[in-house]
């Protein structure tokens, strides 16, 4: 699915900053063609600021931006339909029907797919009659999705989509993207929670202070297949941790010194969690602020 | 990041530059029709969405009905030397009333709180032309003042007695001043749903100023009881040249003596309500906004 090479975002040296407050700090970027990215970080890091200026929402103060292409500050509609954007929790169209609402943004579009197919889609088939105002959270969101893939977009910008989600809707919307993903469209994650970047996305960048700190697939980050170890049993006198590059001659002397079973053994790689705590700067073991709501 | 991809990379490149000579000709009738549809497509949607709102509906059709109501069970005899009742005279006052809710307000409302639900930043996202959304808007308010404006006027024809214009030019100028105080009051409506800070605030925000205009233009009160000053500062706003073209519509032609200058002005009351189109207009295009106040 992944064509490298071909890139749908390009960022380079990007900023913005707020009445004297830097937002976004010479954040480079890039995402290829049919690539799920998943852009990973606190409250406050630049995300939504640095997404809102590739969706065409914001202008910049400095950088180089492409999307698909073009430079979203310029672009036009041709460029506006051929990505869609599923936006933070909305409170609109309440008075129309999924079926209404689904066809009247089709209908802004030059190659829409059939209303019908996309409400399918997004499972909400036995809701197309209901009225918006009249679904729950997770359906409401999964018609947010369906408002941004009416158009067939080649690239997709998720922001926070499953924010106060039960687990059961969670993994219900996450076969709604991998089944968007199965296609080639290409998308951007915007996500609080690191078990969703793990699930979806090809590759994440993680965002901190306005930059990118780190990117790379979910099970490399920051170096995490190749960290050392730790290895953990109950010895004689208390707990033994031990942090190393071979853990199975470890194991093997654990082993042979106690004639047998290690009592309690457990051989651990550094979590995502770990990895993306250590690469923003927050204080072990604690969450840092904003990463669970 | 690699800075090296070169054009032919980017996805569509070749095949755009190939199909951009034959799409230049056939793209402004396109172009055109995307609008109608787009349009159309709002138009539906606007409409839908106000007859869903059935509580607002009946409130808004109520509201001048019920004042009349009010004003008439006051006022009960007729003008003094004349054979009209007051309830004509305050219907041309409440017609102009109507225009100004029907538009400033319900557009100062409705847009500042579509700003704040996210419908706009939804819309901007999409390629649809921004134009759309104003046609549909147009539409959505021209219908509910039409609506309005009807059901006063049968009202008022049915249960008091308020005649109807006189002679088809009266119809004339009663539909010109209906549809140039509509649009112009709906384009300044437009203009000003960006001043309230939320979409909790923008009722009361729009309220006061349109209450106290349309004391000063003769709306609740009649005009012969304001003093001179207060209804010249008045004749800056459109509302009060709407309240004076319903009267020339819809009063005998003897009652043209009570106006100040002791005509109809219909010449400077299109032209006022005309400037307060460009106004509004020019106005609306360059405060609107597609995202809210607080964003970040």
């Amino acid at each position: 699915m992944r064509v490298a090479g071909t890139k749908v975002v390009e960022v380079a040296g990007l900023r913005k900053a707020y009445r004297g407050t830097v937002a976004v700090d010479g954040l480079d970027l890039a995402m290829d063609q049919g690539e799920v990215l998943s852009l990973l970080g606190p409250n406050g890091a630049g995300k939504t600021t640095t997404v809102e200026i590739l969706e065409g929402y914001r202008r910049r103060d400095a950088g180089e931006v492409r999307v698909l292409g073009e430079d979203p500050e310029r672009a036009g509609r041709a460029w506006r339909a051929r990505r869609g954007i599923v936006l933070q929790s909305n409170e609109d169209v309440v008075d129309l029907t999924v079926a209404e609402c689904v066809g009247h943004f089709a209908s802004f579009y030059p190659r829409p797919a059939p209303p019908a197919e996309v409400i399918e889609r997004v499972g909400l088939t036995t809701k197309a009659g209901a009225y918006v105002r009249s679904l729950s959270g997770g359906q409401r969101r999964r018609l947010d999705v369906a408002l941004g893939i009416v158009g067939r977009p080649e690239l997709v910008f998720l922001d926070e989509p499953t924010t106060g989600f039960d687990p059961e809707a969670r993994r219900q919307f996450w076969d709604v993207v991998r089944d968007l993903t199965r296609e080639g469209t290409s998308v951007l994650l915007t996500t609080h929670y690191l078990e969703e970047a793990e699930a979806l996305a090809d590759r994440v960048a993680v965002v901190n202070l306005g930059r990118v700190v780190a990117t790379g697939r979910p099970s490399e980050l920051g170096g995490r297949q190749e960290a050392a170890a730790e290895v953990r049993w109950l010895g004689p006198g208390g707990w033994q941790r031990r942090t190393t590059e071979r853990p199975t001659a470890l194991v093997r002397e654990l082993e042979a010194a106690f004639g047998g079973e290690v009592p309690r053994l457990t051989v651990t790689r550094p979590s995502l969690e770990d990895v993306y705590l250590r690469l923003i700067g927050a204080e072990l073991p604690g969450a840092p602020e904003g990463a669970e709501r | 990041m690699s800075r090296t991809t070169s054009a032919p990379d980017v996805p569509g490149g070749a095949m755009a530059t190939a199909g951009m000579a034959t799409r230049g000709a056939a793209s402004s009738a396109g172009a055109a029709s995307r609008l109608v549809r787009a349009s159309l497509s709002r138009a539906r949607v606007e409409l839908l969405q106000f007859f869903r709102s059935r509580d607002a509906v009946g409130f808004t059709l109520a509201l001048p009905v019920v004042m009349l109501i009010l004003l008439a069970s006051i006022f009960t005899d007729r003008v003094r030397g004349t054979s009209v009742a007051y309830s004509q005279i305050y219907t041309t006052g409440l017609l102009a009333g109507g225009v100004a809710s029907t538009c400033f307000l319900n557009l100062a409302v409705v847009v500042a709180g579509e700003r704040e639900n996210g419908t706009l930043k939804r819309l901007a996202g999409t390629p649809m032309p921004r134009t759309a959304y104003f046609m549909g808007k147009a539409l959505m308010v021209l219908t509910t003042c039409a609506l309005e404006t009807a059901v006063l006027l049968l009202f008022g024809h049915f249960v008091y007695n308020v005649q109807f214009p006189a002679t088809p030019w009266r119809w004339f100028t009663f539909v010109w001043v209906t549809v140039l105080g509509a649009v112009s009051m709906a384009l300044v409506g437009l203009a000003f749903s960006s001043l309230p800070r939320s979409a909790r605030s923008a009722a009361p925000v729009a309220n006061l100023p349109l209450l106290v205009l349309e004391f000063l233009s003769g709306v609740f009160v009649p005009f012969t009881s304001l003093s001179k000053t207060i209804y010249d500062l008045a004749g800056i706003f459109p509302l009060r040249w709407i309240a004076q073209g319903y009267r020339s519509a819809l009063l005998p032609q003897y009652f043209v003596h009570i106006e100040p200058t002791r005509g109809w002005d219909h010449a400077q009351t299109a032209l006022v309500l005309a400037a307060w189109c460009a106004v509004g207009l020019v106005l609306a295009a360059r405060t609107f906004r597609w995202t809210g106040k607080g964003e970040r």
